[in-house]
Protein backbone atom coordinates (compact mmCIF):
# COMPACT_ATOMS: atom_id res chain seq x y z
CA UNK A 1 0.00 0.00 0.00
CA UNK A 2 1.18 3.39 -0.15
CA UNK A 3 3.06 3.81 3.09
CA UNK A 4 5.16 6.69 1.71
CA UNK A 5 2.30 8.97 1.42
CA UNK A 6 1.10 8.19 4.45
CA UNK A 7 4.44 8.63 6.31
CA UNK A 8 4.29 11.82 4.93
CA UNK A 9 0.87 13.18 5.94
CA UNK A 10 1.51 11.36 9.36
CA UNK A 11 4.69 13.71 9.74
CA UNK A 12 4.23 16.52 12.41
CA UNK A 13 3.91 20.20 10.91
CA UNK A 14 5.16 22.93 12.97
CA UNK A 15 1.97 25.07 12.90
CA UNK A 16 -1.45 24.33 12.68
CA UNK A 17 -3.02 27.12 11.48
CA UNK A 18 -6.66 26.36 12.43
CA UNK A 19 -7.32 30.09 11.40
CA UNK A 20 -6.28 28.82 7.84
CA UNK A 21 -8.02 25.96 8.31
CA UNK A 22 -11.60 27.09 9.48
CA UNK A 23 -11.28 29.24 6.19
CA UNK A 24 -11.92 26.66 4.47
CA UNK A 25 -15.19 25.79 6.13
CA UNK A 26 -18.49 28.12 5.00
CA UNK A 27 -20.50 27.63 7.71
CA UNK A 28 -18.10 28.68 10.43
CA UNK A 29 -19.08 32.50 9.53
CA UNK A 30 -22.95 31.64 10.55
CA UNK A 31 -24.10 33.87 13.07
CA UNK A 32 -26.61 32.54 16.20
CA UNK A 33 -28.15 35.38 17.98
CA UNK A 34 -25.94 37.78 16.67
CA UNK A 35 -22.73 35.58 18.29
CA UNK A 36 -20.39 33.46 16.02
CA UNK A 37 -21.81 29.66 15.31
CA UNK A 38 -19.94 27.44 18.10
CA UNK A 39 -20.19 24.23 16.70
CA UNK A 40 -19.65 21.25 19.24
CA UNK A 41 -21.62 18.59 18.06
CA UNK A 42 -18.86 16.76 15.94
CA UNK A 43 -19.50 13.71 17.36
CA UNK A 44 -22.91 13.60 15.70
CA UNK A 45 -21.71 15.02 12.47
CA UNK A 46 -18.78 17.12 11.34
CA UNK A 47 -18.82 20.31 9.11
CA UNK A 48 -17.72 20.44 5.36
CA UNK A 49 -14.80 22.05 4.12
CA UNK A 50 -15.64 24.16 0.66
CA UNK A 51 -13.06 21.37 -1.03
CA UNK A 52 -15.88 18.47 -0.32
CA UNK A 53 -18.74 20.48 -1.57
CA UNK A 54 -16.83 21.50 -4.58
CA UNK A 55 -16.40 18.17 -5.42
CA UNK A 56 -20.03 17.28 -5.10
CA UNK A 57 -20.95 20.34 -7.34
CA UNK A 58 -18.38 19.05 -9.94
CA UNK A 59 -19.84 15.99 -9.85
CA UNK A 60 -23.16 16.93 -10.27
CA UNK A 61 -22.45 19.77 -13.16
CA UNK A 62 -19.73 18.01 -14.81
CA UNK A 63 -19.77 14.25 -15.25
CA UNK A 64 -22.74 13.07 -13.52
CA UNK A 65 -24.00 9.68 -14.46
CA UNK A 66 -23.89 6.12 -13.20
CA UNK A 67 -21.46 3.63 -12.70
CA UNK A 68 -19.97 0.71 -14.37
CA UNK A 69 -22.95 0.33 -16.88
CA UNK A 70 -22.23 2.79 -19.36
CA UNK A 71 -19.90 2.99 -22.11
CA UNK A 72 -19.78 7.11 -22.81
CA UNK A 73 -17.38 9.14 -21.46
CA UNK A 74 -19.14 10.83 -18.47
CA UNK A 75 -20.21 7.26 -17.46
CA UNK A 76 -16.14 6.21 -17.44
CA UNK A 77 -15.26 9.09 -15.83
CA UNK A 78 -17.98 8.65 -13.25
CA UNK A 79 -17.02 5.41 -12.47
CA UNK A 80 -13.08 6.45 -12.44
CA UNK A 81 -13.75 8.92 -9.42
CA UNK A 82 -15.93 6.24 -7.70
CA UNK A 83 -13.50 3.53 -8.05
CA UNK A 84 -10.44 6.22 -6.74
CA UNK A 85 -12.44 7.03 -3.76
CA UNK A 86 -13.07 3.55 -2.80
CA UNK A 87 -8.92 3.48 -3.35
CA UNK A 88 -8.46 7.05 -1.43
CA UNK A 89 -10.32 5.00 1.40
CA UNK A 90 -8.44 2.21 1.43
CA UNK A 91 -5.04 4.15 1.88
CA UNK A 92 -6.65 5.92 4.64
CA UNK A 93 -6.89 2.90 6.54
CA UNK A 94 -4.16 1.03 5.05
CA UNK A 95 -6.31 -1.73 3.57
CA UNK A 96 -4.69 -4.52 1.72
CA UNK A 97 -6.54 -3.54 -0.59
CA UNK A 98 -9.69 -1.44 -2.40
CA UNK A 99 -11.82 -4.85 -2.64
CA UNK A 100 -12.04 -4.54 0.89
CA UNK A 101 -13.56 -1.50 1.09
CA UNK A 102 -18.17 -1.38 0.87
CA UNK A 103 -19.52 1.56 0.44
CA UNK A 104 -22.61 1.29 2.80
CA UNK A 105 -24.97 4.56 3.87
CA UNK A 106 -23.38 4.73 7.47
CA UNK A 107 -22.03 2.55 10.52
CA UNK A 108 -25.04 1.97 11.23
CA UNK A 109 -25.50 -0.32 7.99
CA UNK A 110 -22.33 -0.94 8.05
CA UNK A 111 -22.83 -2.88 11.27
CA UNK A 112 -25.68 -4.30 9.76
CA UNK A 113 -24.55 -5.74 7.15
CA UNK A 114 -21.70 -7.52 9.17
CA UNK A 115 -24.37 -9.27 11.18
CA UNK A 116 -26.81 -10.20 8.62
CA UNK A 117 -24.31 -10.96 6.20
CA UNK A 118 -21.27 -12.64 8.29
CA UNK A 119 -23.48 -13.52 11.69
CA UNK A 120 -25.73 -15.30 10.21
CA UNK A 121 -23.12 -17.95 8.51
CA UNK A 122 -21.15 -17.97 11.36
CA UNK A 123 -23.09 -17.12 14.67
CA UNK A 124 -25.04 -20.59 15.68
CA UNK A 125 -27.21 -22.09 18.37
CA UNK A 126 -25.70 -21.33 21.71
CA UNK A 127 -22.46 -19.27 20.43
CA UNK A 128 -21.82 -15.61 22.36
CA UNK A 129 -21.18 -12.61 20.98
CA UNK A 130 -19.42 -9.95 23.08
CA UNK A 131 -20.34 -6.32 23.22
CA UNK A 132 -19.34 -3.63 25.78
CA UNK A 133 -21.44 -1.62 28.67
CA UNK A 134 -20.49 1.64 26.25
CA UNK A 135 -21.84 1.27 22.85
CA UNK A 136 -23.96 3.31 20.32
CA UNK A 137 -27.10 1.46 20.12
CA UNK A 138 -26.12 0.76 16.19
CA UNK A 139 -23.50 -1.82 17.46
CA UNK A 140 -25.67 -3.49 20.42
CA UNK A 141 -29.06 -3.89 18.11
CA UNK A 142 -27.88 -5.47 15.22
CA UNK A 143 -26.61 -8.46 17.61
CA UNK A 144 -29.48 -8.52 19.63
CA UNK A 145 -31.37 -9.42 16.73
CA UNK A 146 -29.31 -11.75 15.08
CA UNK A 147 -28.81 -13.63 18.69
CA UNK A 148 -32.77 -13.75 19.11
CA UNK A 149 -32.57 -15.13 15.67
CA UNK A 150 -30.22 -18.07 16.16
CA UNK A 151 -30.64 -18.49 20.08
CA UNK A 152 -27.35 -16.99 20.59
CA UNK A 153 -26.74 -15.14 24.14
CA UNK A 154 -24.60 -11.43 24.33
CA UNK A 155 -21.83 -10.99 26.84
CA UNK A 156 -21.20 -7.37 28.48
CA UNK A 157 -17.77 -6.11 29.17
CA UNK A 158 -18.53 -3.56 32.23
CA UNK A 159 -16.94 -0.55 32.61
CA UNK A 160 -15.29 1.19 35.19
CA UNK A 161 -16.05 4.38 37.54
CA UNK A 162 -13.52 6.42 34.82
CA UNK A 163 -14.99 4.75 32.16
CA UNK A 164 -12.77 2.13 30.76
CA UNK A 165 -13.66 -1.46 29.96
CA UNK A 166 -13.07 -4.20 32.78
CA UNK A 167 -10.08 -6.66 31.20
CA UNK A 168 -11.51 -9.00 33.85
CA UNK A 169 -15.01 -9.52 32.01
CA UNK A 170 -13.21 -9.51 28.75
CA UNK A 171 -11.18 -13.06 29.62
CA UNK A 172 -13.68 -13.91 31.39
CA UNK A 173 -16.58 -13.98 28.65
CA UNK A 174 -13.78 -15.23 26.10
CA UNK A 175 -12.71 -18.04 28.25
CA UNK A 176 -15.98 -18.98 29.21
CA UNK A 177 -15.96 -20.39 25.59
CA UNK A 178 -18.19 -20.33 21.92
CA UNK A 179 -17.57 -16.69 21.56
CA UNK A 180 -17.92 -15.65 17.89
CA UNK A 181 -17.48 -12.23 17.41
CA UNK A 182 -16.35 -9.05 19.86
CA UNK A 183 -18.06 -6.08 18.69
CA UNK A 184 -16.44 -2.78 20.23
CA UNK A 185 -16.19 0.76 19.90
CA UNK A 186 -12.93 2.56 18.96
CA UNK A 187 -13.64 5.59 21.06
CA UNK A 188 -17.14 6.40 22.98
CA UNK A 189 -19.34 8.81 21.27
CA UNK A 190 -20.32 9.47 25.04
CA UNK A 191 -17.30 9.36 27.15
CA UNK A 192 -14.03 9.71 24.75
CA UNK A 193 -12.68 6.40 26.05
CA UNK A 194 -10.15 5.20 23.09
CA UNK A 195 -10.13 1.48 24.00
CA UNK A 196 -7.26 -0.83 23.20
CA UNK A 197 -8.45 -2.52 20.24
CA UNK A 198 -4.98 -3.72 19.27
CA UNK A 199 -4.48 -5.59 22.41
CA UNK A 200 -8.06 -6.88 22.58
CA UNK A 201 -8.53 -8.06 19.06
CA UNK A 202 -5.11 -9.68 19.77
CA UNK A 203 -6.82 -11.77 22.70
CA UNK A 204 -10.07 -12.32 20.93
CA UNK A 205 -8.38 -13.80 17.85
CA UNK A 206 -6.22 -16.59 19.82
CA UNK A 207 -9.66 -17.56 20.70
CA UNK A 208 -10.81 -17.89 17.55
CA UNK A 209 -12.92 -15.14 17.89
CA UNK A 210 -13.32 -12.41 15.14
CA UNK A 211 -13.59 -8.21 15.96
CA UNK A 212 -15.12 -5.68 14.42
CA UNK A 213 -14.92 -2.52 15.55
CA UNK A 214 -16.81 0.74 15.66
CA UNK A 215 -14.33 3.51 14.27
CA UNK A 216 -17.11 6.17 13.85
CA UNK A 217 -15.08 8.35 16.93
CA UNK A 218 -11.64 7.16 15.85
CA UNK A 219 -11.78 7.07 12.01
CA UNK A 220 -12.35 11.08 11.61
CA UNK A 221 -9.64 11.59 14.65
CA UNK A 222 -6.74 9.62 14.35
CA UNK A 223 -4.32 7.65 11.70
CA UNK A 224 -5.56 4.40 11.79
CA UNK A 225 -3.75 1.10 10.15
CA UNK A 226 -6.42 -2.02 9.99
CA UNK A 227 -2.86 -4.17 9.75
CA UNK A 228 -1.70 -2.95 12.79
CA UNK A 229 -5.35 -3.05 14.99
CA UNK A 230 -5.77 -6.49 13.12
CA UNK A 231 -9.53 -5.86 13.34
CA UNK A 232 -11.68 -8.13 11.42
CA UNK A 233 -14.10 -5.47 10.14
CA UNK A 234 -13.98 -2.12 10.88
CA UNK A 235 -17.38 0.27 10.42
CA UNK A 236 -17.76 4.14 9.68
CA UNK A 237 -19.41 7.06 8.80
CA UNK A 238 -18.56 9.57 6.08
CA UNK A 239 -20.54 12.42 7.19
CA UNK A 240 -18.43 12.13 10.73
CA UNK A 241 -15.09 12.78 8.64
CA UNK A 242 -15.80 15.99 6.93
CA UNK A 243 -17.76 13.83 4.07
CA UNK A 244 -21.23 13.97 2.87
CA UNK A 245 -24.36 12.56 4.52
CA UNK A 246 -25.73 9.11 2.95
CA UNK A 247 -22.08 7.63 2.76
CA UNK A 248 -20.08 5.14 4.90
CA UNK A 249 -17.99 2.19 5.08
CA UNK A 250 -17.66 -1.30 5.98
CA UNK A 251 -13.72 -2.72 5.82
CA UNK A 252 -13.81 -6.37 6.04
CA UNK A 253 -10.85 -8.65 5.31
CA UNK A 254 -10.31 -9.61 1.90
CA UNK A 255 -10.87 -13.98 3.27
CA UNK A 256 -14.37 -12.87 5.27
CA UNK A 257 -15.60 -10.92 2.55
CA UNK A 258 -15.15 -13.49 0.41
CA UNK A 259 -17.13 -16.14 1.89
CA UNK A 260 -19.95 -14.07 2.85
CA UNK A 261 -23.44 -14.12 1.45
CA UNK A 262 -25.07 -10.70 -0.19
CA UNK A 263 -26.85 -7.98 2.20
CA UNK A 264 -29.45 -6.30 -0.42
CA UNK A 265 -29.62 -8.34 -3.28
CA UNK A 266 -30.39 -7.09 -6.94
CA UNK A 267 -28.77 -5.07 -9.69
CA UNK A 268 -24.95 -4.49 -9.45
CA UNK A 269 -23.89 -7.20 -7.78
CA UNK A 270 -24.94 -10.08 -9.52
CA UNK A 271 -22.79 -12.01 -12.48
CA UNK A 272 -25.61 -13.63 -14.13
CA UNK A 273 -29.55 -13.55 -13.74
CA UNK A 274 -31.74 -16.45 -14.67
CA UNK A 275 -35.46 -16.83 -13.53
CA UNK A 276 -34.58 -19.28 -10.71
CA UNK A 277 -31.04 -18.69 -10.27
CA UNK A 278 -28.05 -16.66 -9.77
CA UNK A 279 -24.35 -15.54 -9.33
CA UNK A 280 -22.93 -13.12 -7.45
CA UNK A 281 -20.16 -10.90 -8.22
CA UNK A 282 -16.90 -10.63 -6.02
CA UNK A 283 -16.62 -8.48 -2.99
CA UNK A 284 -16.63 -5.48 -2.87
CA UNK A 285 -19.73 -5.48 -5.48
CA UNK A 286 -21.19 -8.28 -4.34
CA UNK A 287 -22.71 -6.09 -1.19
CA UNK A 288 -23.10 -2.91 -3.41
CA UNK A 289 -26.60 -3.57 -4.69
CA UNK A 290 -28.37 -0.90 -7.40
CA UNK A 291 -26.82 2.55 -7.46
CA UNK A 292 -25.17 3.65 -4.72
CA UNK A 293 -24.42 7.21 -3.16
CA UNK A 294 -22.00 8.25 -6.08
CA UNK A 295 -21.56 11.50 -5.28
CA UNK A 296 -21.27 10.93 -1.85
CA UNK A 297 -18.54 8.19 -2.02
CA UNK A 298 -16.77 10.76 -4.50
CA UNK A 299 -17.05 13.57 -1.51
CA UNK A 300 -15.92 11.08 0.66
CA UNK A 301 -12.78 10.53 -1.31
CA UNK A 302 -12.67 14.26 -1.47
CA UNK A 303 -12.76 14.41 2.63
CA UNK A 304 -10.46 11.74 2.54
CA UNK A 305 -7.77 13.86 0.70
CA UNK A 306 -8.51 16.69 2.98
CA UNK A 307 -7.93 15.16 6.14
CA UNK A 308 -4.60 13.28 5.12
CA UNK A 309 -3.52 16.40 3.62
CA UNK A 310 -3.88 18.07 7.12
CA UNK A 311 -2.69 14.61 8.42
CA UNK A 312 -4.52 12.68 10.67
CA UNK A 313 -1.46 13.07 13.35
CA UNK A 314 -2.08 16.69 13.19
CA UNK A 315 -5.56 16.12 13.44
CA UNK A 316 -5.19 13.88 16.96
CA UNK A 317 -2.81 16.18 18.61
CA UNK A 318 -5.08 19.24 18.04
CA UNK A 319 -8.03 17.58 19.34
CA UNK A 320 -5.90 16.23 22.47
CA UNK A 321 -4.92 20.11 22.82
CA UNK A 322 -8.56 20.98 22.82
CA UNK A 323 -9.75 18.44 25.03
CA UNK A 324 -7.56 19.04 27.46
CA UNK A 325 -7.34 22.65 27.68
CA UNK A 326 -11.81 21.78 27.50
CA UNK A 327 -11.35 19.37 30.57
CA UNK A 328 -9.08 21.79 32.79
CA UNK A 329 -11.40 24.63 31.91
CA UNK A 330 -14.86 22.90 32.78
CA UNK A 331 -13.16 21.26 35.77
CA UNK A 332 -13.30 24.78 37.16
CA UNK A 333 -16.92 24.93 37.06
CA UNK A 334 -18.55 24.45 40.57
CA UNK A 335 -20.94 21.90 40.78
CA UNK A 336 -20.15 20.57 37.05
CA UNK A 337 -19.50 16.35 36.86
CA UNK A 338 -17.57 14.77 33.97
CA UNK A 339 -17.79 11.57 32.30
CA UNK A 340 -14.75 9.70 31.06
CA UNK A 341 -11.29 9.64 31.70
CA UNK A 342 -9.23 12.36 33.07
CA UNK A 343 -5.96 11.83 31.40
CA UNK A 344 -6.48 13.48 27.87
CA UNK A 345 -4.14 10.90 26.31
CA UNK A 346 -6.49 8.09 26.65
CA UNK A 347 -9.59 9.90 24.82
CA UNK A 348 -10.33 11.45 22.22
CA UNK A 349 -12.37 14.50 21.93
CA UNK A 350 -15.85 14.08 23.09
CA UNK A 351 -16.47 15.33 26.83
CA UNK A 352 -19.74 14.58 28.19
CA UNK A 353 -20.72 16.14 31.46
CA UNK A 354 -23.88 17.35 33.94
CA UNK A 355 -24.33 20.80 35.98
CA UNK A 356 -25.73 19.61 39.41
CA UNK A 357 -29.07 18.62 38.65
CA UNK A 358 -29.64 20.93 35.54
CA UNK A 359 -31.39 19.21 32.70
CA UNK A 360 -29.36 18.23 30.36
CA UNK A 361 -32.15 19.77 27.17
CA UNK A 362 -31.78 23.26 29.61
CA UNK A 363 -28.09 22.76 29.93
CA UNK A 364 -28.42 22.39 25.65
CA UNK A 365 -31.05 24.97 25.47
CA UNK A 366 -29.37 27.89 27.35
CA UNK A 367 -26.36 27.17 25.22
CA UNK A 368 -28.01 27.64 22.47
CA UNK A 369 -29.23 30.93 23.22
CA UNK A 370 -25.78 31.94 23.22
CA UNK A 371 -24.83 30.10 19.75
CA UNK A 372 -23.33 27.28 21.11
CA UNK A 373 -24.24 23.81 19.57
CA UNK A 374 -23.52 20.86 21.55
CA UNK A 375 -25.94 17.40 22.26
CA UNK A 376 -28.03 16.43 25.19
CA UNK A 377 -29.60 13.01 26.06
CA UNK A 378 -28.91 10.03 25.83
CA UNK A 379 -26.14 9.77 22.74
CA UNK A 380 -28.17 6.66 21.55
CA UNK A 381 -26.29 5.34 23.88
CA UNK A 382 -29.48 4.01 26.80
CA UNK A 383 -27.37 1.18 28.36
CA UNK A 384 -24.76 3.27 29.08
CA UNK A 385 -26.94 5.82 30.71
CA UNK A 386 -28.25 3.41 33.17
CA UNK A 387 -24.70 2.37 33.92
CA UNK A 388 -23.74 5.92 34.80
CA UNK A 389 -26.95 6.66 36.46
CA UNK A 390 -27.77 9.43 34.91
CA UNK A 391 -31.07 9.87 32.85
CA UNK A 392 -29.07 12.48 30.20
CA UNK A 393 -25.85 14.37 29.56
CA UNK A 394 -24.43 17.41 28.40
CA UNK A 395 -22.20 16.26 25.75
CA UNK A 396 -19.56 18.56 23.89
CA UNK A 397 -17.03 17.05 21.01
CA UNK A 398 -14.07 19.00 19.46
CA UNK A 399 -12.24 18.46 15.58
CA UNK A 400 -9.81 20.05 13.64
CA UNK A 401 -11.33 23.35 13.71
CA UNK A 402 -12.06 24.11 17.08
CA UNK A 403 -10.47 26.91 19.32
CA UNK A 404 -9.80 27.55 22.79
CA UNK A 405 -11.62 30.66 22.67
CA UNK A 406 -14.66 28.81 21.37
CA UNK A 407 -14.28 25.92 24.83
CA UNK A 408 -14.18 29.49 26.22
CA UNK A 409 -17.61 30.64 24.92
CA UNK A 410 -18.42 27.14 26.31
CA UNK A 411 -17.26 27.55 29.75
CA UNK A 412 -18.92 31.10 29.91
CA UNK A 413 -21.93 29.55 28.76
CA UNK A 414 -22.03 26.92 31.08
CA UNK A 415 -21.55 29.11 33.92
CA UNK A 416 -24.21 31.83 32.84
CA UNK A 417 -26.40 28.24 33.21
CA UNK A 418 -25.66 27.88 36.13
CA UNK A 419 -26.69 31.05 37.71
CA UNK A 420 -29.96 31.27 35.73
CA UNK A 421 -30.53 27.90 37.45
CA UNK A 422 -29.16 28.66 40.66
CA UNK A 423 -27.05 25.58 41.34
CA UNK B 1 -35.36 36.07 20.07
CA UNK B 2 -36.53 36.04 24.15
CA UNK B 3 -35.42 33.37 26.15
CA UNK B 4 -37.52 30.37 26.79
CA UNK B 5 -36.04 30.57 30.13
CA UNK B 6 -38.32 33.30 31.75
CA UNK B 7 -38.20 34.12 35.59
CA UNK B 8 -41.59 32.65 34.95
CA UNK B 9 -40.43 29.74 33.84
CA UNK B 10 -37.53 29.46 36.54
CA UNK B 11 -40.22 30.54 39.17
CA UNK B 12 -42.27 27.40 38.44
CA UNK B 13 -39.49 25.21 37.79
CA UNK B 14 -38.05 26.43 41.41
CA UNK B 15 -41.01 26.66 43.43
CA UNK B 16 -43.86 24.00 41.59
CA UNK B 17 -47.54 24.44 42.49
CA UNK B 18 -49.55 21.90 43.49
CA UNK B 19 -46.60 19.15 43.45
CA UNK B 20 -47.10 16.24 45.19
CA UNK B 21 -49.92 13.25 45.33
CA UNK B 22 -53.96 12.90 45.82
CA UNK B 23 -54.98 10.04 48.48
CA UNK B 24 -57.92 9.42 46.32
CA UNK B 25 -57.75 10.83 42.84
CA UNK B 26 -60.52 10.24 39.90
CA UNK B 27 -58.69 10.63 37.30
CA UNK B 28 -54.45 9.67 37.29
CA UNK B 29 -52.19 9.48 34.70
CA UNK B 30 -48.54 8.91 33.54
CA UNK B 31 -46.42 9.29 30.70
CA UNK B 32 -42.54 10.03 30.08
CA UNK B 33 -40.24 11.57 27.56
CA UNK B 34 -37.81 8.32 27.03
CA UNK B 35 -35.67 11.00 24.88
CA UNK B 36 -34.59 12.61 27.72
CA UNK B 37 -35.92 11.20 30.69
CA UNK B 38 -39.01 13.67 31.44
CA UNK B 39 -41.47 11.96 33.64
CA UNK B 40 -44.96 13.65 34.61
CA UNK B 41 -47.84 12.24 36.56
CA UNK B 42 -51.24 13.85 36.61
CA UNK B 43 -53.88 13.73 39.13
CA UNK B 44 -57.29 15.36 39.48
CA UNK B 45 -59.84 15.13 42.29
CA UNK B 46 -63.62 15.86 41.26
CA UNK B 47 -66.04 17.15 43.19
CA UNK B 48 -69.59 15.71 42.76
CA UNK B 49 -70.65 18.01 39.69
CA UNK B 50 -67.63 16.85 38.23
CA UNK B 51 -65.69 20.10 38.62
CA UNK B 52 -61.56 19.40 39.43
CA UNK B 53 -61.84 20.34 43.08
CA UNK B 54 -58.00 19.41 43.31
CA UNK B 55 -55.12 18.54 41.30
CA UNK B 56 -51.41 17.27 41.74
CA UNK B 57 -48.65 17.20 39.72
CA UNK B 58 -45.28 14.96 40.40
CA UNK B 59 -42.49 14.08 38.62
CA UNK B 60 -38.64 14.81 37.25
CA UNK B 61 -37.33 16.14 34.19
CA UNK B 62 -35.89 19.18 32.35
CA UNK B 63 -37.18 23.17 33.49
CA UNK B 64 -39.69 23.10 30.44
CA UNK B 65 -41.73 20.15 31.09
CA UNK B 66 -41.97 20.25 34.60
CA UNK B 67 -42.67 24.26 34.60
CA UNK B 68 -45.27 23.64 32.41
CA UNK B 69 -46.48 21.07 34.67
CA UNK B 70 -47.11 23.70 37.65
CA UNK B 71 -49.00 25.81 35.24
CA UNK B 72 -51.20 23.27 33.90
CA UNK B 73 -52.41 22.21 37.47
CA UNK B 74 -53.34 25.86 37.97
CA UNK B 75 -55.48 26.27 34.79
CA UNK B 76 -57.49 22.66 35.41
CA UNK B 77 -58.23 23.17 39.07
CA UNK B 78 -62.03 24.34 39.04
CA UNK B 79 -62.76 23.37 35.78
CA UNK B 80 -65.49 21.04 34.69
CA UNK B 81 -63.60 17.65 33.17
CA UNK B 82 -65.43 18.75 30.04
CA UNK B 83 -63.18 22.48 29.80
CA UNK B 84 -60.14 20.43 31.03
CA UNK B 85 -60.60 17.98 27.90
CA UNK B 86 -60.62 20.67 25.96
CA UNK B 87 -57.44 23.01 27.23
CA UNK B 88 -55.51 23.37 23.81
CA UNK B 89 -51.78 23.63 23.32
CA UNK B 90 -52.02 26.89 22.32
CA UNK B 91 -53.07 28.10 25.60
CA UNK B 92 -49.99 25.74 27.19
CA UNK B 93 -47.93 27.39 24.69
CA UNK B 94 -48.62 30.81 25.45
CA UNK B 95 -47.99 30.71 28.92
CA UNK B 96 -44.63 29.29 28.41
CA UNK B 97 -43.78 31.92 25.92
CA UNK B 98 -40.59 32.02 23.60
CA UNK B 99 -39.89 29.94 20.92
CA UNK B 100 -39.52 25.88 21.00
CA UNK B 101 -38.05 23.45 18.81
CA UNK B 102 -39.89 20.91 17.58
CA UNK B 103 -38.27 18.80 20.60
CA UNK B 104 -38.37 21.53 23.72
CA UNK B 105 -42.79 21.21 22.30
CA UNK B 106 -42.53 17.76 23.16
CA UNK B 107 -41.16 18.96 26.88
CA UNK B 108 -43.74 21.24 27.16
CA UNK B 109 -46.89 19.59 26.51
CA UNK B 110 -45.86 16.31 27.76
CA UNK B 111 -48.38 17.17 30.89
CA UNK B 112 -51.00 18.35 28.69
CA UNK B 113 -50.83 14.86 26.93
CA UNK B 114 -50.42 13.00 30.24
CA UNK B 115 -53.89 15.24 31.66
CA UNK B 116 -55.81 14.19 28.44
CA UNK B 117 -54.86 10.96 28.33
CA UNK B 118 -56.38 10.48 32.18
CA UNK B 119 -59.49 12.43 31.35
CA UNK B 120 -59.75 10.25 28.63
CA UNK B 121 -59.49 7.29 29.83
CA UNK B 122 -62.01 8.75 32.76
CA UNK B 123 -64.55 9.29 30.84
CA UNK B 124 -64.48 6.19 29.31
CA UNK B 125 -64.04 7.55 25.63
CA UNK B 126 -61.02 5.94 24.06
CA UNK B 127 -61.57 5.59 20.79
CA UNK B 128 -62.40 9.71 20.12
CA UNK B 129 -58.99 10.13 22.39
CA UNK B 130 -56.77 7.96 19.56
CA UNK B 131 -56.26 10.85 17.16
CA UNK B 132 -55.92 13.41 19.42
CA UNK B 133 -53.24 12.17 21.64
CA UNK B 134 -51.01 11.03 18.81
CA UNK B 135 -50.64 14.26 17.80
CA UNK B 136 -48.18 14.74 20.96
Amino acid sequence: MQRHAQVLSNKKTSTYDVARIRADFPILQREINGRPLVYLDNAATSQKPIQVIQTLDQFYNYYNANVYRGVYRISEEATVAYEEARRKIANLINAKDPSEIIFVRGTTEAINLAACSWGRSNVGLGDSIMLTEMEHHSNIVPWQQLAREKGASLKYVGISDDGRLVRDEFHQHLEAGNVRLFAATHVSNVLGTINPIRELAGEAHKQGCKVLVDGAQSVPHMPIDVQDLDCDFLTFSGHKMCGPTGIGVLYGKRELLQEMEPYQSGGEMIREVHLYETTFKDPPFRFEAGTTDIAGAIGLGAAADYLTKLGLRNIRDHDKEITKYALSALGKVKGLKMFGPADPETRGGVVSFNLADVHAHDMASMLDEDGIAVRSGHHCAQPLMERLGVPATTRASVYLYNTEEEIDRLVESVERAGRVFKI
Amino acid sequence: MSSVYSEIILDYYRHPRNKGTLIDPQISAKDSNPLCGDIIEMQLELDKNNNVKDVRFNGQGCAISQASASMLTEIVKGKTVEEARKISKEEILSLIGGQLSAVRLKCALLSLKVLKTGIYSYLGSAGDSKEELSQF
